[in-house]
């Protein structure tokens, strides 16, 4: 049995859990340890409007009711500091080290790049957590997954966690959680640990961690939500105890060469399903899915066994998510396309994960360096990721997104998903097909 | 929530021998929008049972009045991906009240548990078999007892057993969900949220 220490809800998880609540007569427990945010159905544009899907709107407005009700903070639609409950979390101090944090979805395991022991549960779970700040689970195993040196120019953390998925499978780390080590994860920026621990869920993990370090302390030190003062001093003596043992042993443990990682897309419709953007879409015999999935997978995306994956034509560019939605995201993608111009062609949605991000775009120069090549900035929600708001990519079209997840209709009924880093989507937004970021020059 | 209880189910079985199902194809994300659990079970696969235009996919296997039952056999590692409940809840308010696969995702068959859906895993070759017996005879009858923890096939040697909480298993039997249990511990949660250091 585990106590949550901060429990966030988002509107379309969360209803039936407070329908379960009112029904057994009883409050939340710790408003105080509950944080909710609107992020999964909301538009991304005209959020100053009164939402037009009237499901929506009855979700949404359910989430201000409840939160209201039981005294949780809510940061709804229009709220400055409304985003993506896995990009605001962090970006406010509520994240931090050793804390037990849980969600109603799955890519609550982004909090790991922490050090915290972050989850998604299911509605029922979330119902548990509202009502006793509980949960029962049964004990994962444990996997280490350990990269040595360094990956090479152009590599992004996002190819980084394409690169292990597609080494382990959707399923290879079920049943465990995982602990990130060595220089690459060392070295890594907190929004590309978040980026990785984000894609653990994506192997099967229900969670993935990376030891706290300096860089961990310096990017909480001041968020608003993050001990002061002495109650500062008093985290920072408990979080400093939260390294990876000397000797520690796992129960699995995968090691990898960073300098055999290169800028990553996938092909297929599960994020397993993914190789080196200069290499040709491997055959059925060289697929770990088996001969039937991986065809069903093929036929769904409209390609063919050994096909070169650059130079295939791009519909539509998505940047954003919980996996890819913050601020350094969007200054690599900037830096790819200033100078240059959107492919005519190219449907773009660029969609910050949060407020903070959004402002910090226009803050920097950046949004004018995107408007200038033909972008369209939106506001902050989980957008085309899962595509519950308006932002549906057509059926049969061709998306190269930064989100998380390639499954058949994830998008859009019909939609073809490949996922890969903001910089491929940069290069591919400009060209207009799949493109290498590293070949375009500077 | 509470549930049917569950103690022992003979049913014909309704194959899907597909790996990786994951939850946006047992229901895709823009029919999560109810704020109340119901009517889930018709949206189940939806995008693989309908066409665009709300017609019946003809070779799918929910449009195919050979097959039914109480009991879904789905290829390994089913249910990946979101941590959707609704994906449980189709399944359940569908009619199933047991799916049988050689792997399942981990949050996925949580959910099961703690809405009255039994995973049970069991080995690829039974999972095979199971497959061809059903495709040879759709009647054929699989019997799951979740006292003795065990899974056969009609027709077939194989009695296999499978893995169970046993916490959960008790639940399942009883029709419990885990929050009584959860409030009758009141007091301990309230001395051990105050030693939390934030």
């Amino acid at each position: 049995m585990l106590f949550i220490d901060r429990h966030m809800v988002h509107e379309v998880t969360s209803p039936v859990a407070f329908l379960g609540l009112k029904n057994r007569g009883i409050k939340v427990l710790h408003p105080e340890r509950t944080f909710a945010t609107a992020d999964h159905n909301t538009p991304t544009l005209n959020q100053h409007l009164p939402v037009e899907d009237p499901l929506s709107a009855n979700q949404l407005a359910a989430l201000e009711r409840n939160a209201k009700e039981h005294g949780i903070s809510y940061w709804g639609l229009g709220h400055e500091k409304n985003g993506i409950v896995h990009v605001v979390g962090p970006e406010y101090g509520i994240t931090v080290p050793g804390a037990t944090i849980v969600c109603g979805d799955s890519h609550t395991s982004t909090h790991g790049a922490f050090g915290a022991i972050a989850f998604g549960i299911g509605t029922s779970e979330v119902e548990m957590v509202l009502a006793s700040q509980c949960i029962m689970q049964p004990k994962p195993k444990s996997m280490r997954i350990h990269i040595e040196g360094e990956v090479g120019n152009g590599v992004t953390p996002k190819d980084v966690a394409l690169y292990i998925i597609s080494k382990l499978s959707t399923s290879g780390a079920t049943g465990y959680f995982v602990e990130y080590t060595g220089p690459v994860f060392e070295n890594m920026s907190m929004e590309g640990r978040m980026t990785v621990c984000n894609l653990s869920i994506e192997m099967g993990a229900r969670g993935g961690m990376i030891a706290p370090d300096q860089s961990t302390f310096h990017y909480i030190k001041g968020r608003e939500f993050a001990p002061k003062g002495a109650d500062w001093d008093k985290a920072m003596d408990y979080w400093q105890t939260l390294y990876t043992d000397e000797g520690a042993t796992y129960d699995k443990e995968l090691i990898l060469q960073g300098s055999d990682i290169e800028p990553m897309i996938t092909y297929g419709t599960n994020p397993g399903m993914g190789v080196g953007i200069s290499k040709n879409i491997p055959s059925a015999s060289e697929s770990k899915d088996s001969v039937d999935s991986y065809k069903k997978s093929l036929k769904y995306m409209g390609f063919n066994e050994n096909e070169p994956l650059l130079g295939k034509k791009v519909d539509y560019v998505f940047l954003g998510s919980c996996t890819n939605g913050r601020i350094e995201d969007f200054r690599a993608f900037t830096n790819i396309i200033k100078g240059r111009k959107k492919a005519d062609h190219i449907t773009a949605w660029l969609v910050p994960g949060s407020h903070k991000v959004r402002q910090a775009i226009i803050d920097e120069g950046l949004y004018d360096i995107l408007t200038e090549a033909g972008f369209e900035l939106r506001e902050p929600g989980c957008s085309a990721c899962l595509a519950m708001n308006e932002d549906k990519i057509p059926a049969g079209k061709v998306a190269v997104s930064t989100s998380n997840r390639n499954f058949e209709g994830r998008q859009g009924p019909g939609a073809r998903t490949m996922l890969a880093s903001p910089t491929v989507a940069a290069a591919t937004a400009v060209m207009g097909v799949v493109t290498d970021p590293r070949t375009l020059s500077n | 929530m509470a549930y049917d209880k569950f103690t022992k189910l003979t049913s014909s079985a309704v194959p899907l021998p597909i790996e990786n199902v994951d939850t946006d194809q047992i229901i895709p994300a823009r029919f999560l929008k109810a704020t109340e659990r119901k009517g889930f079970g018709d949206n189940l696969f939806r995008d693989w049972r309908y066409n665009q235009d709300n017609t019946p996919k003809e070779d799918f296997v929910l449009n195919n009045e050979t097959y039914k039952g109480k009991i879904l056999v789905g290829g390994k590692n089913f249910g990946s991906g979101s941590s959707r409940e609704h994906a449980a809840w189709a399944i359940y308010d569908y009619g199933f009240r047991c799916v049988i696969s050689s792997f399942f995702a981990d949050i996925f068959k949580n959910n099961c548990l703690n809405i009255g859906v039994l995973p049970v895993q069991v080995s690829e070759a039974f999972l095979a078999e199971i497959f061809e017996a059903v495709e040879a005879n759709p009647e054929v009858q699989i019997t799951v007892d979740l006292e003795d923890q065990t899974v056969s096939l009609e027709g077939s040697e194989t009695v296999e057993s499978f893995d169970i909480n046993a916490y959960k298993k008790e639940n399942m039997k009883n029709g419990f969900d885990d929050i009584d249990y959860l409030l009758n511990l009141g007091d301990d949660i309230a001395t051990f949220a105050t030693q939390r250091p934030f």
